[in-house]
Order: structure tokens, then C-alpha cells, then sequence
């Protein structure tokens, strides 16, 4: 048994003609935080969705916890949580309501006590009987992240976690997403903002086109991008240029 | 290898809970449902009614069966408003990435119009009372109304469901349900058919509201059935299961 709570090898998916991904592989190790960074429409959400059991792959092998993806959906689903790109939470309910529906269908003892616990944890204690409908695009997002670790999955997806939330809130939620890793999840994240991966990652792959063009730490990144020989000012790339120069390359060949 | 458990009825007793509250919480679904239809009736039996002709002495018990299925039939427009919203918000892609039994979301829903549909028509037959509505059927005629008008309801949900499933905007969620509501006007549900013209007339006595309709009046007149109740079932279950696997396509392809 290897410690890689995610494999993934020559994934591929079309919708009709149009080819998504074109031969996917990465692993992702347990514990860490693995980003997956690339523009919009560069595939991220349908290889989630592919991770997360909602879609069927084409071809190639994914494993998830240990459990193929296509044959054994139902084993990969007790492991994982999936945090959408726009906040799944019920609108209608309260936050309370939204965490003790989610407790009660993974089956758990005490449903009143998982939700109060997670209410006080992502500081909703006080809107907690209030109708999701009335939080602010920050606390709404906090609900959708404590309703997906109900349960405490191995494994959570964060499908661009914080597109759309001010920068407080951005910083809120990357703390949260630090304190889950620290405590041994496995973070799967996409998103389209460098920084984010920045800040946040172990890996970082980067998904052009439907293929991986670049996978690695933040260093070996780094090194990937050829530094200009003579010069007088020692600048330190940033993420940004990294990703530009890589897809500008790519499309060069 | 350990299987995984399958939690059918506890999962869709909490999506029933959910969208139960959904409906208690938004009681305008309800009141919306009620009001047009008993406008309706209202109208129909006191401006409208003394001009036609039915057979019967009391022209409610004669209208009764139509405006129930179309309360029905805009009643059932919710469901395919809900699903559409929850398919829209992502919420149903958070239930599947969960290990729940998966057709518990639709059977939810499904289960949510029945006893929503089943609310409006009891207000329904309320104000109906008010109005002279009188039935001399016992237990047993009472018994098959009901569940007439719960397959009809199971029919049309089904329905709905495709159109919730399917959409791409909120509106075309709902349109689906405008023909159904227009359908009872195109049978014997307000006037008897012999005064049609002959075209219209072929319609209206073949399609399936009429013999809906008419299967209901007799059993709440307690008359006798006939042929009519066997049309009536088999319009109601043979649309309900050409729906059925259609919604379960539409389910398996949108998510």
C-alpha cells in the first residue's frame, strides 16, 4: 500500500467532441495539500468531479483512498467530501439545520452535538438558527466547508474554495484549509489563483490544455523557470510569471 | 471485502424532512396552489354554473374532480422548481460525493409534492364544502378517490421531475406544467362533452382527464364505475412509469 491517497493515470474525458482531458497523472500524497492550478475552462472542475464520483472517466485509472473511482464509487464516497465552486449549502435551513441534515446522513451517534461542535469551531455559533439565506458570502462559505468535514472524510475537495470572497474571508477560509492539513486531511484544491497555491500547497500541478504541463513543489517550480543570467537586481520569480512563462512555452512548440 | 450499507429509508426520510420544511417555510406554495383553483371554482359555480347543463343537480359535486387535478397540475410545478434549484446550487452533487443512497434526493422530492399535493386538497374540499359540496360515497369509494388522485399526483410529479432535471433556466422549470393545467378545460371537467364540436370532442373523451375526471364523479356520487376507472389507472400508471424512466435518465445525465 503506498501512502498517495490519490492516484491518477492518463485520465481522460470528452463531452461530445470536445476533448477535456487528454491524458491526466499526479499523485497526491496523504496529509499534504495538493493544488491544482490552471485557467478557467482548463479542465479542473470535471477532473473534481471525476476525483469526486459525480463523473466517469473516459479512460485511465484513478484511485482514490485506495478505491477505484469507476468500479467502486461507493467506498470512495465514504472517504471524501467534495466543497463545490458556488456554496452547496440549503438556503432555506439554517446553519444548524444544513449541519445536522449532513450529520444525519453520514449516519453519525450524536447528530445535535457534531453540528454545535462545528458551529462553535467555524464561528457560526451566533447565526446558527439563522436561515442560510441571510449569511454573508464569507460565513455561507465557512458553513459549506464545516458541512463537508462532517464526519471527518480522509479526504476533502476544495473545487476553487474561495472565487468570489473578499479577501478577509479568502484568508479566513486558507487558514481553515491549514488547520485541516496540519491535522493529517488530504487537501485536493483547485484553483485559479496563484497566490493561493502559493500559500497554500505542497504541490502544485498546473493543468493546461487537458494535459499536466508542470508538477512539483513551489522550489522545483521555481527552478523550472530559467532564471536571466546577468543581473544586477536578485529577483525571485514570482508564481505568476512561472505559470505565464510555462503556457507561453508550451504553446511556442 | 466490507460492503457498503445502504441507508434507503433513513436517507430519504431526512431529504423528506428537508424539503417538507422547505414547503412549511415557504407557505405561499401552498397558498398559491389552493387560491387559483378555487377562484376558479368560485367562478365557475356562481357565474358560469347556472348556464350549464350537467345532469347533475348540484354543479360542485360536477366540477370538484376537474379542479382538483388542476390544483395537481400547478401544485406539482413546485417540485420541478425545487429540483431545479438544488440541481442549480450544487447541492445535488454535494448529496452524490456523499456515501448516501443516491435515488433518496429524487425520492425526497417525490415523496415532499405527494404530501404537499395532499394539503392543498383538503383545503381544497374544505372550501368545496362550504360551497354545497356534498358526497354520499362511504369508506371505500372515498378510498379509491384517494388514490386515483395519489397516482395522478405520482404521474404528474414524475413529470415535473423531467422538466426540474432538464431545464436550463428557473422558468422553463415550471412552463411544463401550463398545458397540464389547460388540459381539464379540454375535457368533461367543466361542461359535458356532448355539446362539442365533433373534433374537439374526440379529444377531449380520449385523453386522460376526462376519464380521471369522470372515474372520480362517480365514486364520490357513488355511482357506479364502469370502464372509466380502469382508463382512468392506466392513463395514471402508464405516464407515471414513461416518466419515471425519463426523470431517471435526465437524473443520471445532469449529475
Amino acid at each position: 500500500m503506498t501512502n498517495n491517497s490519490i492516484q491518477v493515470k492518463g485520465l481522460q474525458k470528452s463531452y461530445k467532441q470536445h476533448q477535456v482531458l487528454k491524458g491526466v497523472d499526479f499523485e497526491v500524497e496523504q496529509g499534504s495539500i495538493f493544488a491544482l492550478l490552471g485557467s478557467n475552462g482548463a479542465g479542473k472542475t470535471t477532473a473534481v468531479k471525476i476525483l469526486t464520483t459525480l463523473l466517469k472517466p473516459d479512460s485511465g485509472s484513478v484511485t482514490v483512498n485506495g478505491f477505484d473511482v469507476a468500479t467502486r464509487p461507493d467506498h470512495v464516497r465514504q472517504a471524501i467530501s467534495l466543497t463545490g465552486q458556488f456554496a452547496a449549502v440549503d438556503e432555506i435551513l439554517t446553519g444548524r439545520e444544513n449541519l445536522v441534515m449532513i450529520a444525519k446522513l453520514r449516519h453519525l451517534k450524536n447528530p445535535r452535538q457534531v453540528a454545535d461542535d462545528m458551529l462553535k469551531r467555524f464561528g457560526l455559533t451566533d447565526a446558527a438558527d439563522r436561515r442560510a439565506s441571510t449569511y454573508s458570502g464569507g460565513m455561507r462559505r465557512r458553513l459549506d466547508i464545516a458541512l463537508s468535514i462532517v464526519g471527518k472524510p480522509q479526504i476533502i475537495f476544495l473545487d476553487e474554495p474561495t472565487t468570489g470572497l473578499d479577501p478577509e474571508a479568502r484568508i479566513e477560509v486558507w487558514k481553515i484549509v491549514k488547520e485541516l492539513a496540519d491535522g493529517g486531511t488530504t487537501i485536493f484544491l483547485t484553483t485559479q489563483y496563484l497566490e493561493e497555491a502559493e500559500q497554500l500547497a505542497d504541490r502544485i500541478a498546473i493543468l493546461h490544455e487537458g494535459r499536466i504541463i508542470a508538477n512539483g513543489t513551489l522550489q522545483e517550480l521555481k527552478k523550472l523557470f530559467p532564471q536571466a543570467k546577468k543581473e544586477y537586481v536578485e529577483k525571485q520569480s514570482t508564481l505568476e510569471e512561472i505559470f505565464l512563462a510555462i503556457i507561453g512555452n508550451k504553446e511556442a512548440v | 471485502m466490507e460492503t457498503v450499507k445502504n441507508h434507503f429509508f433513513s436517507d430519504m426520510g431526512v431529504m423528506l424532512g428537508r424539503s417538507m420544511r422547505h414547503v412549511f417555510r415557504s407557505m405561499d406554495t401552498i397558498v398559491t396552489v389552493c387560491v387559483t383553483p378555487i377562484a376558479m371554482m368560485l367562478l365557475f359555480v356562481y357565474v358560469f354554473g347556472g348556464a350549464i347543463q350537467t345532469g347533475m343537480d348540484n354543479y360542485v359535486n360536477y366540477l370538484l374532480p376537474g379542479i382538483l387535478l388542476i390544483a395537481i397540475a400547478s401544485g406539482v410545478a413546485y417540485t420541478s422548481y425545487r429540483l431545479f434549484l438544488d440541481k442549480q446550487r450544487g447541492i445535488i452533487e454535494r448529496f452524490h460525493s456523499m456515501p448516501i443512497a443516491r435515488s433518496s434526493v429524487l425520492w425526497g422530492h417525490v415523496l415532499t409534492s405527494l404530501v404537499s399535493n395532499a394539503l392543498s386538497l383538503v383545503v381544497i374540499i374544505l372550501v368545496a364544502l362550504l360551497m354545497g359540496f356534498r358526497s354520499s360515497a362511504g369508506l371505500l369509494p372515498w378510498l379509491a378517490v384517494v388514490g386515483i388522485l395519489a397516482l395522478f399526483t405520482l404521474a404528474l410529479t414524475w413529470v415535473a421531475a423531467i422538466a426540474g432535471l432538464s431545464a436550463k433556466t428557473v422558468e422553463g422549470a415550471s412552463a411544463f406544467s401550463y398545458p397540464l393545467i389547460f388540459l381539464p378545460f379540454i375535457s368533461s371537467a367543466f361542461v359535458p362533452t356532448d355539446s362539442m364540436p365533433t373534433v374537439v370532442r374526440v379529444f377531449a373523451e380520449n385523453q386522460p382527464v376526462t376519464s380521471i375526471v369522470e372515474a372520480i364523479r362517480a365514486l364520490l356520487a357513488d355511482q357506479p364505475v364502469g370502464n372509466e376507472i380502469w382508463t382512468a389507472l392506466a392513463w395514471c400508471v402508464g405516464i407515471m412509469l414513461v416518466a419515471y424512466i425519463f426523470a431517471i435518465r435526465a437524473y443520471k445525465r445532469g449529475v
